[in-house]
């Protein structure tokens, strides 16, 4: 078990939501929808210039920007 | 009587498909009061009883921080609707419900329908719809907008709960200790003092002051500063409370909290899942290729060339039958009305602006039928996951390029359809940086003066010489992009978070609805106003025309021409066949010609547009424009194109055909002033200066502000006359 932030984790890499920082527009909106502490998230797969990210949560699939997932942080095995 | 109902929901969750199949083709698009958000209404009419249903925006969230989130919000408020129908995706429920339970924290009656239930029966999911209705308190009626299954039982259930008049109670969940004291203190306060009671809740009102919602704690700052101040202290002891416990903030440990009550809910049997809800869908195999690091950007770009292809190339073909249709009107006005001022009005003033609004209609037509496609099968949103980064870099989103690539990316687009193309884009300060940059591009009606002066000037190397105008109009627009990025709209990039919808196959009738909206919307908002522009324009061009005298010039040059060389009537040579005429007569009527274009010339350079075009030389010849060309710029603000054509008069060749300049492009190779280094200068003014008149009616339109079209026709042509002006007097050092 390790924490480490989401931008860290590799393709096909399962985890869970321990923490979100971030405040404002950006918290807000990494909050609405369903990026919350608790959560399995799975890395589907990354961009062809390796940003944004894709992953799975909740049975849907979620992008968000390297620089907006730095303020993720995921327990991984 | 009809009774108001909203339609709300997250973004693909069917809400549009439902409101079609609802209302059908009884839909009509407006604004809202103020604002620039649309506002899509229609009448629904059924054995329950008549509905006035608005399509209120799709959201994931009711927060303050975004136009459409406060509009959608100010307006359940404001004309309470009797009842909001919230659209929720039975396959992707947990998220779903997170909106729903703002509606009810709001409590305005809530309806849910439950969409989309064959896709969530499909993947093995169960759900227990009479559990569901009974842990949310309000009814919910499955359905599927697609196919129309459940809507009947829908509109009764809707019927019979307005019926009913049941009161509605907003929801009070915890928040987590430390949130629910503050709340019931701050509502306290709220209570005794009605502050704002007359439009929310007393509890609703304290929940977003804890979340920092600036529109409600603006309007509370207004209404009873007191009030307001006492409400920010409990605020600010409980956000340093929470930071110093659990290191988190009240909004985050609110959404938070929501989506642990939706959790709790779903947990109790209601959501049974056959299969691994991660499974991988048959969607998420297709992305697997479709956005691979190498398969992806190349299946991008066959993608765009195809939509290209469809739009441009298919495109034209109606495109043709407008302009053959106006080219008629044009020659049946000519038989029809004497020479003149008014035969002029109506043929160069009024029939070509109204061809020339019209026939855009066909291209912006194809275009949104081809963009709602991409939108719809969810492939837009793939494109906006691979591109941004590269766009993100010059301040824009990945959903630029749709514009980019419409407006001449690949030479020969066209700016009014790219303009408009940037709906597709949510950030607003990314959308305006590029529905103001898009006109850089090399739109179809530029290529008739590149294929000009390069046919002139650079022959040997005419493939290369208009790849290198394709790059200089890209990097341009890109730079552009950027400067305006970190000045007139600067601020932080919005947060690009973003679903990829799994992929679906649009429906016809919602293709069709779409479409027809876009293209009646042009119609009628821009049709009116570049009609006017375009009479406008063609009076500068032709008054106050020569004066008797001037007039008395020309002609007295056709008496000499004429004396001694025929006997046959002037009238005559000129009405009659050249084949017809003896060779004497036909060297006469030759001549006349020339004497035509020398006046047609005289007049062009007496106009207000020459006499603008004259005044201007003495700046403009730093950049190595004459008045002639001059005056050829000015007239390419009704159109590009109109550039070759006036310049062919300036030059007394008469109107030369955008499609034929051989005989201008020879001219100009051995004009007077003319060189390659005149070319490439004017070649780079055409690319940057200001759009054409059409596109600038867009900008304002899309822009919401004429001050935005105002700055494009301004900003565009000094930065253009600023990059002319180097480019020529650097060259000019250096060829010296």
């Amino acid at each position: 078990m390790a924490t480490i932030k989401l931008r860290e984790m590799q393709v096909n890499q399962a985890g869970v939501i321990v923490s979100v920082k971030g405040t404002g527009e950006l918290g807000r909106r990494i909050r609405d929808m369903g990026l919350v502490p608790g959560k399995q998230i799975k890395v589907q797969g990354k961009a062809p210039l390796l940003d944004p990210v894709c992953l799975r949560i909740m049975g849907f699939t979620l992008t968000l920007r390297n620089n907006e997932a730095d303020y993720i942080l995921v327990e991984v095995n | 009587m009809s009774l108001a109902i909203a339609l709300a929901g997250n973004p693909n969750s069917g809400k549009t498909t439902l409101f079609n199949t609802l209302t059908g083709a009884r839909q009509h698009v407006g604004n809202y009061p103020g604002v620039i958000v649309e506002k899509k209404q229609g009448i629904c009419t059924s054995r329950a009883g008549q509905f006035n249903v608005v399509d209120l925006l799709g959201t994931y969230s009711l927060s303050a921080y975004s136009l459409e989130e406060v509009v959608a919000r100010d307006f359940l408020v404001n004309e309470s609707p009797s009842m909001i129908v919230n659209i929720v995706d039975a396959s992707n429920l947990e998220r779903n419900l997170y909106l729903s339970v703002q509606f009810m924290e709001l409590g305005i009656p809530v309806c849910v329908a439950l969409n989309m239930m064959d896709v969530a029966q499909k993947r093995g999911i169960r759900i227990d719809i009479d559990r569901l209705s009974q842990l949310l308190n309000v009814p919910v009626v499955p359905t599927i907008a697609r196919s129309g299954e459940g809507k009947t039982q829908l509109l009764e259930t809707i019927a019979a709960q307005i019926a009913g008049n049941k009161e509605v109670v907003p929801l009070k969940i915890s928040y987590g200790m430390d949130i629910d004291v503050a709340l019931d203190e701050m509502e306290g306060i709220i209570r005794s003092d009605k502050f704002l009671t007359g439009i929310y809740p007393a509890r609703w009102t304290a929940l977003k002051y804890l979340e920092n919602d600036q529109q409600i704690i603006g309007l509370g700052k207004k209404k009873n500063p007191e009030v307001d101040a006492c409400l920010l202290s409990v605020v600010k002891r409980v956000t340093r409370h929470l930071d110093a416990t659990l290191g988190t903030h009240p909004e985050g440990m609110i959404a938070d909290q929501r989506y642990g009550f939706i959790h709790s809910i779903l947990k109790q049997n209601v959501v049974t899942y056959a299969q691994d809800p991660n499974r991988l869908q048959q969607s998420d195999r297709i992305d697997q290729f479709v956005t691979n690091r190498f398969a992806g950007p190349v299946i991008m770009v066959a993608i765009l060339m195809g939509l290209y292809h469809f739009t441009f190339t298919y495109g034209a073909i109606p495109m043709g039958w407008f302009e053959a249709f106006f080219g008629w009107l044009g020659s049946v006005a000519e038989g029809a009305l004497p020479d003149g001022l008014l035969k002029s009005l109506v043929i160069s003033g009024i029939i070509d602006g109204v061809g020339g609004v019209l026939g855009f209609v066909p291209l912006i037509m194809f275009m949104f039928l081809g963009i709602s496609f991409l939108e719809d099968s969810g492939y837009l949103a793939r494109m906006a996951y691979m591109l941004d980064r590269v766009f993100r870099t010059f301040g824009l989103h990945g959903s630029s390029v749709m514009a980019f690539i419409v407006s001449g990316g690949i030479a020969g687009g066209c700016a009014v359809p790219g303009v408009m193309a940037t709906r597709t884009l949510k950030s607003p300060k990314e959308r305006l940086a590029t529905l103001l940059t898009v006109p850089f591009m090399n739109c179809g009606a530029k290529l008739p003066v590149f294929v000009l002066l390069v046919a002139a000037f650079f022959s040997e190397n005419k493939a290369l010489a208009m790849l290198a105008i394709t790059l200089v109009s890209w990097v341009g627009a890109l730079l552009v992009a950027r400067l305006l990025r970190s000045t007139l709209i600067r601020g932080e990039a919005t947060p690009f978070v973003m679903e990829l919808p799994p992929y679906r196959l649009p429906t016809l009738k919602g293709l069709l609805i779409h479409t027809w909206e876009r293209t009646w919307q042009y119609v009628k908002k821009a049709g009116t106003v570049i009609l006017g522009i375009s009479i406008l324009l063609w009076a500068m061009m032709t008054f106050p025309g020569l004066d008797l005298d001037q007039k008395q010039v020309f002609e007295m040059k056709r008496i000499k021409l004429a004396q001694g060389m025929t006997a046959t009537p002037l009238e005559e040579i000129k009405t009659a066949e050249p084949a017809a005429l003896s060779p004497g007569d036909l060297s006469v009527k030759q001549g006349l010609v020339q004497i035509d274009m020398q006046e047609a010339q005289a007049g062009l350079k007496n106009s207000f547009a020459g006499r603008m075009g004259v005044g201007l030389e003495g700046v403009s010849k730093f950049a190595g424009f004459d008045w002639r060309t001059n005056i050829a710029l000015l007239g390419g603000f009704v159109a590009k194109e109109v550039v070759v054509s006036t310049l062919g008069t300036a030059y007394s060749l008469g109107q030369v055909d955008p499609e034929e300049t051989g005989s201008l492009s020879e001219r100009l190779s051995t004009a007077e002033g003319w060189g390659p280094l005149t070319a490439v200068s004017l070649i780079i003014f055409t690319i940057f200066y200001a759009p054409c008149f059409v596109t600038v009616v867009c900008i304002a339109k899309e822009a919401g502000s004429w001050k935005w079209a105002a700055f494009s026709v301004i900003f565009n042509t000094a930065l253009a006359f600023g990059l002319s002006v180097a480019v020529y007097q650097i060259g000019s050092l250096i060829m010296s």
